[in-house]
């Protein structure tokens, strides 16, 4: 069992009164526990099971304006009381920032809302593996899949959040993955592909048939791919690339990427970043939500925010810290988004395929090819040739460029957002963007 | 040297019986104890943004029988704890039939000396040096808009206890020293990084004001790029320059030679042992055996003394990298190669210093046989889809190369490769072998682990450049 509110409350006390005891002016406690049971099968047989109990504790404190921090796995109050004599003397040995501070009382959550995040169902390791195994059944029905592999994962977690301000409140969080990959084999060619699903309660994930069945359509169509020449043209990026450019976006308007004038999006607040149909909105009240919350990391109460209407940046992810040198009160988000997601767009996942005589669908890429500072993009990609709206044949060894500035401008959003994960986005097309190839 | 049992109420003897009776009826495995204590002190716009220490304990247990893995790991060193991992195993492998095999090659060689870097040096006279970063760099030019430096330390300790009560130790110290600049001009920002670090005190690497070389690395490279012009895009030859490019080999080579994607016949190399995979004249070899690197291990984290491993010999394929499951399955030896993160995490086949060995042309050579082409000193970081062999790793410093002469800086541009295909496309390998600086981490299944690379300059007649440039 997953350590309960009044163990972790106890430790976050002890921890707080003995820091103010030794001379801290202000103290903030993190402390949580999750814990994790995984079954991975391979080739219909099972692999591998791995449990993982994690205890976690996180102290900063404060001496005026300076500020340092400690963390540990051992809870042990030997290991504490080394621990936190350490961080006051470190504390009191580091230089002042003015801007070092907990945050604003008046800012900080009044109620833990419950979202209904989680689910004390606890799935036995053999239930686990009888979903895997008709999970690698549907996967490997194709005489050209070569190798399956797949993984359950179960976590539960509990955190509290203590502050010298009274604050003190947590919550309690579930998860369940599963994950199927595929290898398929031609003359020509090997390829892998996965399908996934996470969700906070079980009865929401998807069934082991479907996902196993995805993960080898997703892998078969891939075989055989070509190599096609370099040009400049239109790019859908599929659901699961297409989140990865928001996340991309949600890091370029940090306050702290801003206030250090490191992202290409300083500067840009009330200007139109975007194109006019898109809006992006952090929402963290949704029910079931993997990252609905009440509070950030810091404790400051988390609402709804629109980061861009109709193309027009509207506000920055702002924390205590960066906020204080920005002149701007923390909006909550310490620590990051909550739910993120592109509204829908205007039009058919069909149209926007066909909206071009012939462009490039992407499903994976990889590398780390995106430059926050200059916004310039470039990555290896691979995924399938289009042409009159029509999957022509799969492609790899390309690479795909351009610069977030431009191709912001240039962002179509099609209508078919599904709320699945944390990020979300709908099909994305962009054009004007830059294949390598050839 | 930690005692794991100091603060328990557990004793040496009890765990090594608890141990012995679990795996009883397997193939292997182990109980890993691990303490690990790091800092980490970071300036950031004119400011200590950060000094922080963390202290991590814990211990993860291992039963393997056939190919299957049974892990469990907790921070509770305690009697509990370990009862209930004990049956997590168990349970697990509810039909194990197997034979333990008690053998692990011994040495006494160590590659690198039991310090604690951490408290080598004070936190003042850390920060006094951070602070002199930013000043001088800031100094250096009016165009300096961001400095961003930091210390990291780390000592870990870990103990290997084996059924039947054999026990292997280590400590492994580890520290690194980044810097970051970004330059404004007109309007345009680019930025440079550097770094170096090892298996040693931060003062060995910090002697005679060495700090102010790792500073002017990070203003050049920033400098060059605040001239670069988009890079061309398509197929075209790549000269690389010695040292940390060699993360090509690491990304396009390396990760397909590990025991585990060759086992599992999912790396494209798994049918090519003994044939050629590479032109002549190119030699890859993995070292754990390096004083002071980066990746180098006095013993792996199954207690198998690190090696010298031949991978790729004069273009032949000749060996893979191992770890104990996957060597008992492929019936070959450990190559010293099994790692893991921390105790968190189940062991891995891994890298550690990573090399391809001098051959006899010139650089020079190199640029003036390349009528279009680029020259890439410096990257970021690589990736690789191990099934299709396909690489990429992003370029932090390059220059175009037009006529057999070295032209402008280009920006930022992804290259992606075919790994099993790239080494037939080395034509020329130069004289001058270089280590990296002490910097790279690989990331595989979620777990992040110290490496080493090293190379000398290669000419690659043939790679897509990422560019925007047609």
């Amino acid at each position: 069992m997953v350590k309960d509110q009044e163990y972790l409350e106890k430790k976050a006390s002890y921890c707080l009164d003995l820091a103010k005891k030794l001379g801290a002016t202000d103290i903030s406690v993190n402390v949580g526990n999750s814990i994790s049971e995984t079954v991975n099968f391979r080739n219909k047989n099972l692999d591998e099971s791995n449990r993982s109990d994690n205890l976690g504790i996180d102290i900063t404190t404060f001496i005026g304006k300076k500020k340092s921090s400690i963390s540990s796995s051992n809870l042990l109050e030997d290991n504490l009381n080394i621990l936190i004599k350490k961080c006051i003397e470190t504390t009191k040995n580091t230089p002042e920032d003015e801007f070092n501070s907990l945050p604003d009382k008046d800012l900080l959550a009044q109620e833990v809302k419950d979202f209904n995040l989680y689910d004390d169902t606890h799935l036995e390791n053999d239930s686990k593996a009888e979903y895997l195994t008709r999970l690698e059944a549907a996967a490997s029905n194709d005489k050209k899949i070569v190798n399956t592999e797949s993984s359950f994962v179960e976590n539960k977690s509990n955190f509290i959040l203590a502050n010298s301000d009274g604050f003190c409140k947590g919550f309690k969080s579930s998860s369940f993955v599963a994950y199927s990959v595929a290898v398929a084999k031609d003359d020509k060619s090997m390829e892998r592909d996965y399908e996934y699903t996470h969700k906070c309660h079980l009865n929401d994930i998807k069934n082991a048939e479907e996902l196993g069945k995805k993960a080898a359509e997703y892998t078969l169509r891939k075989l055989s791919p070509k190599k096609i020449g370099s040009e400049k043209i239109s790019i859908i990026f599929d659901k699961r690339i297409a989140k990865g450019i928001l996340s991309t976006f949600a890091s370029a308007i940090s306050a702290s990427a801003i206030s250090r004038g490191t992202s290409f999006l300083k500067d840009k607040i009330n200007q139109k970043i975007f194109s006019d149909t898109v809006n992006i909105f952090d929402k963290p009240d949704i029910f079931k939500g993997q990252g609905s919350r009440s509070f950030d990391s810091e404790g400051v109460r988390t609402d709804t925010l629109k980061l861009v209407e109709q193309g027009v940046l509207k506000n920055y992810l702002i924390d205590t810290y960066n906020g204080r040198k920005l002149n701007l009160k923390s909006n909550g988000r310490c620590g990051g988004t909550s739910n993120l997601y592109f509204e829908n767009g205007k039009i058919s996942y069909k149209d926007l395929i066909n909206s071009n005589p012939k462009c490039l669908y992407i499903t994976e890429t990889i590398g780390h090819g995106s430059n926050i500072v200059t916004g310039d993009y470039s990555v290896g990609a691979t995924g399938f040739l289009i042409e009159n709206g029509e999957f022509k044949h799969p492609i790899n060894e390309i690479t795909i460029a351009g610069n977030f500035k431009d191709m912001f401008q240039n962002l179509t959003l099609a209508n078919d957002l599904e709320f699945e994960y944390s990020t979300n986005s709908p099909t994305m097309m962009i054009e004007g963007m830059v294949v390598a190839g050839k | 040297m930690s005692n794991f049992f100091d603060k328990s109420d557990l004793n040496r003897n009890e765990a090594e019986t608890i141990v012995s009776d679990t795996l009883k009826k397997c193939d292997d495995g182990e109980l890993y104890l691990e303490n690990s204590k790091s800092e980490s002190i970071l300036l950031d716009d004119n400011k200590i943004k950060k000094s922080s220490y963390n202290s991590d304990l814990g211990f993860g247990f291992r039963a393997v029988s056939g190919e299957i893995v049974a892990y469990s790991h907790s921070n509770e060193i305690s009697k509990n704890s370990l009862k209930q991992s004990s049956e997590n195993l168990k349970s697990t492998l509810k039909s194990a039939k197997g034979n333990y095999d008690y053998s692990i090659p011994k040495s006494n060689k160590k590659y690198y000396t039991n310090i604690n870097p951490i408290e080598e040096k004070t936190l003042n006279s850390k920060i006094e040096i951070l602070n002199k970063v930013n000043e001088y760099l800031r100094k250096k030019d009016n165009n300096v808009k961001q400095v961003t430096a930091n210390f990291s330390g780390e000592q870990k300790s870990v103990e290997i206890i084996r059924s039947g009560g054999e026990t292997l130790t280590d400590v492994r110290p580890l520290v690194r020293f980044n810097v970051s600049v970004m330059l404004e001009k007109n309007g345009r920002k680019e930025s440079g990084v550097y770094g170096i670090g090892g298996r040693q005190s931060y003062d060995d690497y910090l002697t005679n004001d060495n700090w102010k070389n790792v500073c002017d690395e990070a203003f050049r490279i920033a400098s060059v790029n605040l001239d670069s012009k988009p890079a061309p895009a398509g197929e075209m030859k790549v000269v690389l320059g010695p040292g940390w490019p060699a993360i090509l080999i690491h990304e396009a080579i390396g990760h397909g030679l590990e025991g585990d994607f060759n086992r599992k016949k999912t790396s494209a190399f798994h049918n090519l042992m003994g044939q050629k995979v590479a032109s002549e004249g190119v030699t890859i070899i993995d070292d754990g055996t390096l004083d002071n690197r980066r990746g180098s291990l006095t013993i792996d984290d199954e207690g198998t003394p690190t090696e010298k491993t031949v991978l790729i010999e004069n273009g032949i394929l000749k060996n893979f990298m191992q770890d104990r499951l996957n060597a008992r399955l492929m019936k070959t030896r450990s190559t010293g190669s099994g790692r893991r993160e921390n105790y968190r995490h189940i062991v891995l086949p891994r890298m550690r210093n990573t090399m391809m060995l001098s051959g006899k042309q010139t650089q020079d050579e190199m640029i003036k046989s390349v009528d279009r082409g680029i020259f890439a000193v410096s990257f970021g970081g690589g990736q690789v889809d191990i099934t299709s062999g396909k690489f990429v790793f992003n370029c932090t410093e390059a220059y175009e190369i037009i006529n057999g002469k070295i032209g402008s800086p280009i920006k930022g541009a992804t290259l992606i490769g075919d790994g099993p295909s790239i080494l037939k496309e080395v034509s020329m390998v130069g004289n001058d072998m270089m280590l990296d600086p002490g910097i790279g981490t690989c990331g595989k299944a979620g777990q992040g682990v110290p490496v080493g690379v090293a190379q000398p300059s290669i000419l690659i007649n043939k790679m897509t450049v990422g560019g925007t440039n047609l």
